[in-house]
C-alpha cells in the first residue's frame, strides 16, 4: 500500500475527493475525445487526465461513438487540495420556514397579502422552473407559492416579453418579481436578465420591487452581479424563495 | 370482443370515440369559413414561391402581407395569383418577385372569371402534388430497399443551433442505432410569423427550421441510411404560427415525422386557438397526403399537471386529436398520439400505473405509432438515477408495444445532449428492447388487480371529461382550463390578427386534391 493511502487524517485546509479512504483523491470522469478509437486515443485520455490533475489515471471503459469520436470512463486520484476553511460564498441568508409559518409571518409582520408575478422571460420556452416554484402543486413535496394563503400570485408562463412582464407588474402592483431562465445556451440568460433590469430601471421601478431570478445556471452571486436582489439555483424550492421574500420585505419595511 | 389484457370496456371506448368525433366535427364547423395568413403563405409555397426580398422578408410573407394590407386577403392568394398568371403570363414565382421588387399591384389587374383563374393555377397545383407524391414514393422505396428499425423506433434529438454540426450529431446517432432524428427548433421559432430562409448556423437551444436546412439534413440522413442499411426518418416541428408552412416545406423536402398539435400551441405557447386550429387542419391535410407521421403533444400536459391525477386528460385529448386527424385525412397508421412516463418516482407502485396507462393507450389506439415521452419533470441532475428512470420507461415501452420511443437523456434538465448522452440512451434502450423483447406476449395482468383497476378509472374519468367538453365545445373547454391546468381565452393569445373570413372568390384546391388522393 502506498503511503498516501494510509493517511486518514482529515485536514480541512487541504481536502481532497473521497473514494473509500481519506485523502485518496479518487474521482470519476467521463468525456469524449474527437479521435478514432485506438491505443493512441487511450494514451491521449490518460495524458489529459494527468493534465487535469489526476495521478494514476485508469481508463476503465472506452467506445467509439461514431467515426472519429471516442468516449471514455476514467478514474484518477486528484493531486489538488482545497482549503475549505477559507471559503466565502455569498448566499441568501434566511431561515427556511414552512408554508404555514410563512403565512403566519406575513400576518404578524406585514399585515397584508404580498403580490408576486412570475415568468420565464425572453425567448425561453421552458416553464419547469417557474412552475416548480409557483404552481399550486409545487415540486418534490414543496407546495408552490400559489398555495400560500398570504401570497397573491400570477404565473405568466414562458416566452413572456420583458415589456409585458413589467406592464403586468405595474397593473398588479407587484411586490415581488420572479424570473426564471432555464435554457441558457450561449449565455442568453444573462442577456435576458440584464435587459429586464435595465428596463425596470428605465421605468423607475427597480427600487419598488423585490427582484428575484432562478434557474440551473444562476447563482446568488451572479444574480447580485446582474442587479437582482437574490438568485436561486437547482435544489431550491418554493419554501426557500418564500422565506427569503417575507424576511427581506419585513427587513425593508423596518429599515 | 377484442382481446384485452386490461379487461377494457370497448363499448365505453367506442362511445368515447363517438363523443370525440362530435367534438371534432363541431370544431371543424367553426373553422371552415376561415383562412389565416399562414395558410395563405403555405399556398404561396405550394405554388412554388420561395426566396426573400431585399430586407430578407420571405416572398410568401411579402405577397400575403400585401394582400392583407389591401384588405383582400379573404379572397385568397390562389385567386389573386391565378388571376395574375392570366394577366401577366408569368409564373407565381415571377409574380411574387415582381410584386416584391417592382411594386406590381395584384389588386388593380383586370379580374378574370373564377373558372379561368382555377384553370390558370392548375398546372402549378399539380406540380406540387406530384412532387409530394414522388417524395412519398421515394420514402416507400427506400424502406423497401434498405429496411427500417423495429418499433419502438428510437427517436433522438439534435439541437446544436448549427445545421452542419447537427449533421455530424445526427449521423453519429444513426450509426449508434437511432431510427428517427428530430432537429429541435431554435427557442422562440414557434412564435415567428414567418419561416426564415436558407441554411442557418446560429440558434438557441436548437436550429431554425428552414427549407434549406430540411434539405441538408434529409441528404445527410439518406447518406448515413445507405451506410447503416436502415432508412432514417427525419422529424421537425409543425407547430406554432407557421404550422401549415412547415408542413408544406416538410412535404416538399421528404420529412417523415412532424410534431403537429394545435392544442399544444394553445396551452403551452399561448397561440390563439382559432388561428392554430385553422392552421392545423390544413397542415394535417398536407401531412396526411405526404405520408408523414404526426406527433401530438399530450405528454406536455403532465409537465405542468400531475401525471397521476391528470392521466385521464391525456387520454381525452388523444381521443379528440385522433378525430381531428381523421377529419384531415390522416390514417391511424400516421398518428403518433402522445403520452408520457412522468409520474413522481417516489410514488408507490408508480411503475404499475405507468404500465397500465401505456397498455391502455396501446389497446385504445391499436394501429397508431404511439409517441411515448420519457421522464423529464423528475430528472434531477443525478444522472445515475436518471439512467434507471429511463430504463424503467424503456421497459414499459417494449412491454406495451409503443411506436416511437423518445429516448430519455441522463442530462435532461442539465444541458442539451452531448454525443455521449445520446449513445448511453440508445445503448440503454437497445439493451432493454432486446433483453425483454417478448415480455408483452408472455405476461398477463391479474383480473381486477392494481393495473386493471387503474385503467378503468382513467377511462371512466376521460369519458366524463369528454362528455363535459361535448356540452360546451372544445374552445370553451380550453377557456375553462380543462387541460394541463392552463386556461386560454378564445380571443387571447398570439396570431388572432392573422385569422380572416373567407370571401366569395376564395378557393384552396389542395385540400380536395390531397384528401382524395
Amino acid at each position: 500500500m502506498e503511503e498516501k493511502n494510509k493517511d486518514t487524517n482529515l485536514d480541512m485546509t487541504k481536502i481532497k475527493p473521497y473514494g473509500d479512504t481519506m485523502n485518496d483523491g479518487k474521482t470519476q470522469v467521463s468525456f469524449t475525445l474527437p479521435v478514432p478509437c485506438n491505443d493512441e486515443a487511450i494514451e491521449a485520455a490518460k495524458i489529459l487526465m494527468r493534465k487535469m490533475g489526476f495521478e494514476d489515471p485508469q481508463i476503465v471503459y472506452y467506445k467509439e461513438l461514431t467515426k472519429g469520436f471516442t468516449f471514455f470512463n476514467c478514474y484518477g486520484s486528484s493531486v489538488h487540495t482545497v482549503d475549505y476553511t477559507n471559503i466565502h460564498v455569498p448566499k441568501v441568508e434566511t431561515n427556511v420556514m414552512t408554508m404555514e409559518e410563512t403565512d403566519q409571518y406575513i400576518k404578524d409582520n406585514i399585515g397584508r397579502k404580498l403580490v408576486i408575478v412570475g415568468a420565464s422571460i425572453g425567448t425561453d420556452a421552458h416553464t419547469v422552473g417557474i412552475d416548480a416554484i409557483m404552481n399550486m402543486k409545487g415540486y418534490a413535496g414543496h407546495f408552490g407559492l400559489e398555495r400560500y394563503e398570504m401570497f397573491e400570485t400570477l404565473n405568466m408562463g414562458s416566452q413572456v416579453p420583458s415589456e409585458e412582464f413589467i406592464a403586468k407588474a405595474i397593473e398588479m402592483k407587484a411586490d415581488v418579481l420572479l424570473v426564471s431562465q432555464t435554457v441558457t445556451q450561449k449565455d442568453i440568460h444573462i442577456q435576458n436578465l440584464t435587459e429586464l433590469v435595465e428596463m425596470l430601471e428605465a421605468e423607475g421601478l427597480r427600487k419598488d420591487v423585490l427582484l428575484i431570478c432562478g434557474g440551473p445556471r444562476i447563482s446568488h452571486e451572479l444574480a447580485k452581479e446582474l442587479g437582482y436582489d437574490a438568485g436561486f439555483s437547482m435544489n431550491s424550492y418554493a419554501d426557500n424563495v418564500a422565506s427569503y421574500i417575507v424576511e427581506e420585505i419585513n427587513r425593508r419595511n423596518n429599515a | 370482443m377484442r382481446n384485452s389484457k386490461l379487461n377494457l370496456d370497448f363499448e365505453k371506448v367506442a362511445k368515447a370515440k363517438q363523443i370525440s368525433k362530435n367534438i371534432a366535427q363541431d370544431v371543424q364547423k367553426n373553422i371552415e369559413s376561415y383562412t389565416t395568413v399562414a395558410v395563405e403563405r403555405t399556398l404561396c409555397r405550394l405554388l412554388g414561391i420561395d426566396g426573400v426580398d431585399k430586407f430578407d422578408v420571405p416572398l410568401p410573407n411579402v405577397v400575403v402581407d400585401n394582400l392583407k394590407d389591401k384588405n383582400v386577403i379573404g379572397e385568397g392568394v390562389m385567386f389573386y395569383i391565378g388571376n395574375a398568371i392570366i394577366e401577366t403570363k408569368l409564373s407565381p414565382q415571377e409574380i411574387a418577385e415582381k410584386l416584391a421588387f417592382e411594386n406590381l399591384d395584384l389588386t388593380t389587374l383586370k379580374i378574370n372569371d373564377d373558372v379561368a383563374i382555377k384553370k390558370a393555377v392548375e398546372p402549378y397545383v399539380q406540380k406540387s402534388i406530384e412532387k409530394i407524391r414522388s417524395n412519398r414514393q421515394r420514402r416507400e422505396e427506400y424502406i423497401e430497399r434498405l429496411g427500417e428499425g423495429d418499433k419502438p423506433y428510437l427517436y433522438v434529438i439534435v439541437a446544436t443551433g448549427n445545421i452542419y454540426e447537427d449533421v455530424v450529431q445526427a449521423q453519429a446517432a444513426a450509426r449508434q442505432g437511432a431510427d428517427i432524428v428530430a432537429v429541435i427548433r431554435t427557442t422562440g421559432q414557434s412564435l415567428l410569423d414567418y419561416v426564415p430562409y436558407g441554411a442557418t448556423t446560429e440558434g438557441f437551444g436548437g436550429t431554425f427550421a428552414t427549407q434549406e436546412n430540411f434539405r441538408i439534413m434529409r441528404k445527410a440522413l439518406d447518406e448515413v441510411g445507405e451506410e447503416v442499411g436502415r432508412y432514417i426518418r427525419l422529424c421537425n416541428y409543425c407547430s406554432g404560427l407557421c404550422m401549415p408552412e412547415i408542413a408544406a416545406m416538410g412535404a416538399l423536402e421528404g420529412l417523415d415525422v412532424m410534431l403537429n398539435d394545435a392544442l399544444y400551441g394553445i396551452l403551452f405557447r399561448d397561440i390563439n386557438m382559432q388561428r392554430t386550429l385553422v392552421d392545423q387542419f390544413f397542415s394535417r391535410v398536407i401531412n396526411g397526403f405526404a405520408g408523414v407521421i404526426i406527433n401530438t403533444g399530450e405528454d406536455n400536459y403532465l409537465t405542468t399537471a400531475d401525471a397521476f391525477e391528470q392521466a385521464h386528460t391525456v387520454l381525452a385529448s388523444d381521443l379528440i386529436n385522433e378525430q381531428l386527424a381523421l377529419i384531415a385525412g390522416i390514417p391511424e397508421e400516421q398518428m403518433g398520439l402522445g403520452h408520457a412516463f412522468e409520474m413522481d418516482p417516489e410514488l408507490e407502485n408508480g411503475f404499475l400505473y405507468e404500465l397500465a396507462q401505456a397498455q391502455m393507450t396501446r389497446e385504445i389506439f391499436p394501429k397508431a405509432p404511439l409517441k411515448y415521452m420519457p421522464p423529464t419533470k423528475f430528472m434531477t441532475g443525478n444522472i445515475f438515477k436518471g439512467q434507471i428512470q429511463n430504463a424503467l420507461f424503456n421497459e414499459i415501452s417494449i412491454w406495451t408495444g409503443q411506436g416511437i420511443q423518445l429516448l430519455g437523456m441522463i442530462t435532461e434538465a442539465v444541458h442539451t445532449p452531448f454525443m455521449s448522452d445520446r449513445y448511453l440512451a440508445i445503448e440503454n434502450a437497445q439493451y432493454i428492447f432486446n433483453n425483454m423483447k417478448n415480455i408483452g406476449d408472455e405476461v398477463e395482468f391479474k383480473k381486477d388487480g392494481i393495473i386493471q383497476k387503474r385503467v378503468h378509472k382513467v377511462v371512466n374519468d376521460a369519458y366524463e371529461v369528454l362528455e363535459n367538453i361535448e356540452k360546451v365545445g372544445l374552445m370553451t373547454a380550453l377557456e375553462k382550463g380543462m387541460f394541463a391546468d392552463v386556461k386560454r381565452a378564445k380571443d387571447g393569445g398570439k396570431g388572432l390578427a392573422g385569422v380572416v373570413q373567407k370571401s366569395t372568390h376564395y378557393f384552396n384546391p389542395f385540400v380536395n386534391e390531397m384528401l382524395n388522393k
